[in-house]
């Protein structure tokens, strides 16, 4: 591993650049000038414009396709069915954004005004800012290295005229790296109120997300809970249950029990979530009675829950 | 760091298929591996590439956790999968020391690893070389492209599923291809239709047919689809070898088909 910067010092540290392992690490020039060391001003700007927004909350997973941008949208969906409560919903997703799709807002523009750059609106009180809403065609790939995802989302956290909000859902992609870092980093100082993880039951699945609690432990950001996703199918003409992903290693509740953290319930796999998200309408209108939904509904009380007002600071980060 | 000679160990590599998906947990993955090891039945030479850095699922889909890289004068050796070693593997998940690790790393580091690995992994003589990607187009599909673009012609294999989401983001990597001049061999529907162990009920859980239209609109060639099989999951899971232990499986005849499809796409060199 010599030639990679295994033990990267940090760009802000009185090593940044000048340590034996940044020889070779394509920024080391950029770090030893000691323009990684100022802290980005954007941090204060964000703090500032946080102000208005009540809870912040993250929807990570290590791994794709498990269900992140369906969560955050029901999760979104299901908050804003109370009419009083404003929501907003941020896609940080650069290179593969689903959630304008699943909102059903495809094709939409994102418009400009005097305060900054305005979400497009589902209802009254939802809002949606993608980079899919700065794409002219579907084809369009962004094919964009970290920097420039990293001042996207700037933007996003920072330009986007938001409001008043009592909920900010932030829906990621997948792993850990560039955009997880910069949302962690730009969120530091307006205070993150946790992150919801998404899994599904198997192994496979569970490797990375264990790997997506220890990024979260590592940036000090509460853990709110677990989400297992496609946990079990059950027919639709014989109703009997069966495991399309098995959870051979106990599946997130065994996880949940070793790692101490809380498991917010388990979503079944439901052909119709995934039509509904296709059509871009809300699961809960079209199968408001379902065990899906239930299990969403529950989810998403226990998430209201902890951002409740009589949850103190130190709870959160124990937790 | 930069030389405009071949790196040595690429010398012995004749084709280089990347495996990729605009979308995340389609089964890039698992076709990779599936891929690799229907190859293998056929008496070819395979290596694995796996460039997910965040997130490397293949050492776990052909149980090699837990295996060393070693050091040779040439460079890495891969980790062999099979005792005949005819199908190596290299993946960032062979440097962590505890699995649970994560890697937090920006773009910048992710690209000098991977430039790593294609430079310094001794593969020897391989038919083919299998690059399983993480989802996405940015810094390691880059990466990877641009350091083996002057060497071989570098195809391209997309895998997505059916709902209109996922191909959503794969219509992105096809104009990604495009850009970066890859060739793309096919498409494959992953995780299409699911036979109930029960009564036999084919349900489309994740809808149907969107890989073929997506194949369809984009004038590339669709290569079938793979139904969603328990069996497959499972085998995956525990890193058993999927063709040799559930040949019953409906998911099998269709990842061999896939593999011979492309086996016979690839030029003459191959065979």
């Amino acid at each position: 591993m010599e030639e990679v910067p295994h033990d990267c010092p940090g760009a802000d540290s009185a090593q940044a650049g000048r340590g034996t392992s940044c020889q070779g690490c394509p920024n080391q020039r950029l770090c030893a000038s000691g323009a990684g060391a100022a802290p980005d001003p954007a941090i204060e700007e964000i703090k500032e414009k946080m102000k208005t927004v009540k809870h912040k909350i993250l929807v990570l997973s290590g791994k794709g396709g498990v269900g992140k941008s369906t969560f955050s949208a029901h999760l979104a969906h299901g908050l804003a069915e109370d009419e009083n409560t404003q929501v907003a919903l941020l896609d940080i997703d650069i290179c593969g954004p689903s959630i304008p799709k699943i909102m059903g807002l495809e094709g939409e523009q994102v418009h400009q005004s005097a305060s900054g750059w305005s979400p497009v609106y589902v209802e009254d009180n939802l809002g949606v800012m993608s980079v899919g809403f700065l794409l002219s065609s579907p084809d369009d790939a962004v094919i964009w290295r970290g920097p420039k995802k990293n001042g996207m989302i700037k933007q996003f956290l920072r330009d986007v005229d938001w409001g008043d909000v009592d909920y900010l859902l932030v829906d990621t992609p997948p792993g850990t790296s560039d955009e997880h870092l910069s949302v962690v980093q730009y969120l530091a100082a307006a205070h993150i109120d946790g992150a919801v993880i998404v899994t599904t039951p198997q192994e496979i699945s569970l490797q990375d997300v264990r790997k997506e609690i220890s990024f979260c432990r590592k940036v000090k950001l509460p853990i709110i809970g677990v989400v297992e996703n496609m946990s079990g199918f059950v027919c639709p003409r014989c109703k009997k249950e069966s495991q399309i992903f098995p959870p051979t290693s106990g599946g997130a509740e065994a996880m949940c029990q070793n790692l101490k953290i809380p498991l917010l319930g388990r979503v079944p796999l439901d052909p119709h979530i995934g039509k509904s998200c296709d059509r871009g309408q809300s699961f809960f209108v079209e199968a408001p009675d379902s065990p899906a939904t239930l299990a969403y509904r529950s989810i998403i009380q226990r998430i209201q829950e902890f951002c409740g007002p009589h949850q103190t600071e130190e709870n959160l980060i124990s937790s | 760091m930069e030389t405009a000679a071949e790196p040595e160990n690429l010398a012995g590599v004749r084709h280089i298929i990347l495996v990729l998906s605009g979308k995340g947990g389609v089964g890039k993955s698992t076709i990779s591996t599936e891929l690799a090891l229907a190859l293998h039945h056929e008496g070819k030479k395979v290596g694995i590439l796996d460039v997910d850095l965040c997130g490397p699922s293949i050492p776990r889909m052909l149980r090699a956790q837990g295996k060393a890289v070693h050091q040779c004068d040439r460079g890495w050796v891969p980790v062999f999968v099979d005792r005949e070693q005819s199908i190596s593997l290299m993946s960032v998940g062979f440097l962590l020391e505890n699995p649970d690790e994560a890697v937090v790393w920006r773009g910048p580091k992710k690209n000098a690893l991977i430039k790593q690995f294609v430079s310094d992994v001794a593969w020897g003589e391989l038919d083919c070389l299998v690059v399983d990607t993480p989802p996405g187009t940015s810094d390691e599909h880059m990466a990877v492209v641009e350091a083996l673009r002057p060497y071989r012609p570098l195809r391209a294999l997309v895998v997505t599923t059916p709902q209109a989401v996922s191909v959503g983001d794969v219509r992105r990597e096809l104009t990604f291809c495009k850009k970066t001049g890859l060739q793309v061999v096919g498409v494959v529907e992953n995780m299409s239709g699911f036979a109930c162990p029960h009564c036999a009920e084919c349900t489309y859980v994740f809808s149907r047919g969107g890989g073929e239209e997506l194949a369809r609109l984009a004038g590339v060639p669709f290569l079938g689809s793979v139904p969603l099989d328990p069996e497959l999951t499972r085998s995956l899971e525990e890193g058993h070898d999927l063709t040799q232990e559930f040949p019953k499986s409906p998911a099998f005849p269709a990842l061999t088909s896939i593999a011979r499809k492309i086996l016979d796409g690839l030029p003459a060199t191959l065979s």
